[in-house]
């Protein structure tokens, strides 16, 4: 047992802050300091820098253009991404389709798609739940029908995040009704986002943003060498994606960064007389914040130890705790923004309000970090619901 | 970064869970509570032929020259039995105490002894108004010739009544609350003017009260005036070894759960099958492994040279190790039902040696307080 950081990781820690901060475009840091999310400009933009540094494709190996980097590398990367107000590298791209197409895709496929993946030429998205098909999602409908040379797709995916950014979508579709469980009827496609008969309807969420889509196909061709893997055999690639490298997930430097964000704003607001940093009911809840996000800190170490051990390999079950309690944190910090906002936390900084005033750093931030607290309530539901990874553990560590 | 434990670890668990298995069912452990002493003599004697008594000592004082990983680990063993030999505060308090402060001499007289199972050790700090502050000590030492006379009252002295020697802190110079002129002092426990009143605790481990007048002690541990450093040490040592026990007893407690969410029938199926039951049994295992990451935490900062880091840390695993306890133990009893409230069934022990060890030194609220003062 070694239970500290060796020189090495604590070395390439300060690399990779020293890099962001050198690199990273201030408007925008600035914006996300403010508590906005990410434009679709932002992300493409700094994806492309860290592209150039060999970065981008944080988690692949050297062979398919990644920096062949640790687990533990790897989570130290992410982490400083998101405390040093940088938009995340697209999941779409690197951690989901990345890692299919290398493990399952014909040599064409991979030798087009994954340079662009990493380089954000294609913009993904991930057509997969539908309005029947939840938590339970080997229910799904859309079906595909081979007609010589093409799948013809017929049906509707919901939720689909960035899919009006998207250039290409990796959908789950039915190509065997009949088959005798649902889950060997499904099969795993990649659809060009310009086909005809595909609609995308915005689904504006309740922080008034525009992130979630509705995805129609109505008679979609899709080429038969856009399949991945063999066909009926897209649950095998839809448990491989949700289960590869959940160690992401837990998101845990943004809640950090969330919360020193509170801490700043509580130094400027007051409260009963005094500024709210005063305040022992504040202070105790940044307190129990700070404990359980350093339990959460250890444990995602020990997964992602066990990861470097291991090699990679199978997911480790201890990933569902890692969904759970950082979706959890998620929203108890960006909760915790929202309360020292205050009465501040009402308006929304729109343009009308900016024309009005002069610009006001405290109220914008305010402002914003309803945006992420109400768009965050999502947390615990995407990626499979935290009642489902509860499912999932009785299940994996608890053998019931 | 490694979690896993070495070859030499993983033989040491072996070693001390086969013993702990073979001699330390919950039936066996009852008849150990019934000795007079309170705890079994002759698992003392095991505990030192396997080397454990002298487990985080030098080799040249006759120890094994184990560190915090393996006292964690050892402890996590002992919690998942509830052990009530007085290993805690022997060889973990009152080791630590010798090895920060103790002479050379004292070290060759004291270890060895220890470690071989012929010397027992006391920690008498805590005093009755002194609830969880480490600088409220107004027990008073005046020097007398070459030595010292102690005239105070300690408090929930743990295994104080069995102990030979008591380390006992005092004032030697300044006010209450001062952090300057308090002094660590071996005391003869059978020497005049010491007066013990043993008791059962909650967790049918002993404790005692201990009233000192005009008593005499051996000699000084440490400096005078500067034990208030000596004691944070020991206290720290305490808190990571406690840790780890309450990671042990929360396996147990989540496993027994496990089991019998099972085997009890309820509405036709074993209540494990409902999901609200599955729920709240991941809850639990999730609240064990953030608890045990915690407890990792207080083991590593006892290696941290930086005391204000560590100060720190040690709070923040009391604060998650005790919350953690402490739901893991309530949801352990509600999942169990009527059985989890009967004194014959093992699951309600844990319960009351978690709410022991939750408010040992310090409980959540005392140190979430801590760390709040530190936002900033």
């Amino acid at each position: 047992m070694d239970l500290r950081f060796s020189k090495e990781d604590e070395a390439f820690r300060l690399e990779v802050r020293t890099f962001i901060n050198e690199n990273l475009p201030a408007d925008i840091r600035e914006r996300s300091r403010l508590g906005y999310a990410f434009r679709k400009e932002d992300t493409v933009a700094w994806q492309r820098i860290l592209n150039k540094q060999g970065w981008a494709a944080y988690s692949w190996p050297v062979e398919y253009g990644g920096p062949g980097w640790t687990p533990t590398q790897r989570m130290i990367f992410q982490e400083e991404i998101m405390m040093g107000n940088a938009p995340e590298v697209l999941g779409f791209n690197i951690t989901m389709i990345g890692p299919v197409l290398m493990h399952f895709a014909t040599q064409e496929q991979k030798d087009y798609f994954l340079p662009r993946a990493r380089n954000l030429d294609d913009w993904w998205c991930q057509g997969f739940s539908e309005p029947g098909a939840g938590s339970d999602l080997a229910s799904l409908k859309t079906a595909a029908v081979r007609d010589g040379d093409d799948y013809v797709v017929n049906g509707q995916k919901i939720w689909t995040s960035t899919a009006h950014n998207a250039d290409w979508c990796f959908v789950l579709v039915r190509t065997n009704p009949e088959a005798r469980k649902r889950q060997e009827g499904i099969s795993f496609l990649l659809v060009d986002m310009k086909t005809p008969g595909i609609t995308v309807r915005p689904i504006i969420s309740i922080d008034g943003s525009h992130h979630l889509n509705e995805v129609f196909f109505d008679d979609v061709r899709v080429p038969v060498e856009n399949l991945v893997h063999q066909e009926n055999k897209g649950w095998d690639v839809a448990k491989f994606l949700l289960g590869n490298e959940r160690t992401g997930i837990a998101r845990l430097g943004k809640s950090k960064e969330r919360v020193n964000a509170s801490i700043e704003m509580a130094h400027k607001v007051n409260a009963n007389g005094r500024p709210l940093i005063d305040d022992a009911v504040f202070r105790q809840r940044v307190a129990q914040l700070q404990v359980d996000m350093k339990a959460l800190e250890i444990t995602q170490y020990r997964v992602v130890s066990a990861y470097d051990k291991a090699g990679g390999g199978r997911p480790d079950p201890l990933s569902s705790v890692l969904k759970v309690k950082g979706t959890e944190l998620l929203q108890a910090t960006t909760e915790l923004a929202v309360d020292v906002a205050g009465p501040m936390a009402t308006p929304i900084w729109a343009r009308e309000l900016a024309a009005l005033n002069e610009p006001d750093d405290l109220l914008e931030a305010s402002s914003a970090s309803v945006g992420s607290y109400l768009f965050l309530r999502a947390a615990s539901i995407y990626g499979g619901t935290n009642e489902i990874q509860k499912n999932i553990l009785t299940k994996a560590v608890l053998g019931l | 970064m490694d979690f896993e434990p070495s070859d030499d670890q993983r033989l040491l668990i072996e070693s001390v869970s086969r013993m702990l298995a073979d001699n330390y069912s919950f039936a066996q452990r009852k008849t150990y509570i019934a000795a007079p002493e309170g705890w079994s003599t002759a698992i003392w004697s095991q505990f030192a032929e396997l080397g454990l008594l002298g487990l985080p000592f030098p080799e040249q004082y006759g120890g094994y020259g184990g560190g915090a990983q393996e006292v964690m680990l050892v402890m996590q063993a002992f919690g998942r039995v509830l052990v009530v030999e007085p290993y805690f505060p022997t060889v973990i308090l009152g080791g630590t105490a010798i090895m920060a402060a103790g002479t050379d001499a004292q070290k060759q007289a004291i270890l060895p002894a220890i470690a071989e199972g012929s010397l027992k050790l006391a920690f008498a700090h805590g005093e009755r108004q002194a609830r969880y502050d480490l600088t409220d000590v107004v027990t008073t030492a005046k020097k007398d010739g070459d030595g010292w006379i102690l005239d105070g009252s300690k408090t929930v002295v743990a295994h104080g009544d069995s102990a030979d020697t008591l380390i006992v802190s005092a004032r030697t110079s300044g006010d209450r609350y001062d952090h300057d002129g308090i002094t660590l002092f071996l005391v003869d426990a059978k020497t005049q003017g010491v007066a013990r009143r043993g008791y059962v605790t909650r967790d049918e481990s002993r404790a005692a009260d201990i009233s000192l007048s005009n008593a005499r002690a051996t000699a000084v541990l440490g400096t005078v005036g500067q034990g208030l450093s000596i004691i944070e040490k020991i206290v720290q040592a305490g808190i990571a070894a406690t840790a780890a026990e309450t990671v042990g007893a929360m396996e147990a407690m989540n496993e027994m759960t496990l089991e019998y969410s099972k085997t009890r029938v309820q509405f036709g199926n074993p209540i494990g099958t409902y999901q609200v039951v599955q729920h709240r049994l991941s809850d639990m295992f999730m609240t064990q492994e953030q608890g045990r990451s915690m407890a990792m935490l207080a083991t590593m900062s006892l290696e941290n040279p930086d005391p204000a880091a560590r100060a720190h840390d040690m709070a923040m695993a009391k604060v998650g190790v005790g919350q953690a306890g402490r739901y893991v133990s309530q949801s352990a009893v509600q999942m169990h039902g009527g059985i989890g409230m009967t004194e014959e069934y093992a699951v309600g022990h844990y319960f009351r040696r978690c709410m022991v060890i939750e408010r040992l030194f310090g409980d959540p609220a005392y140190y979430l307080q801590r760390l709040a003062d530190e936002v900033a």
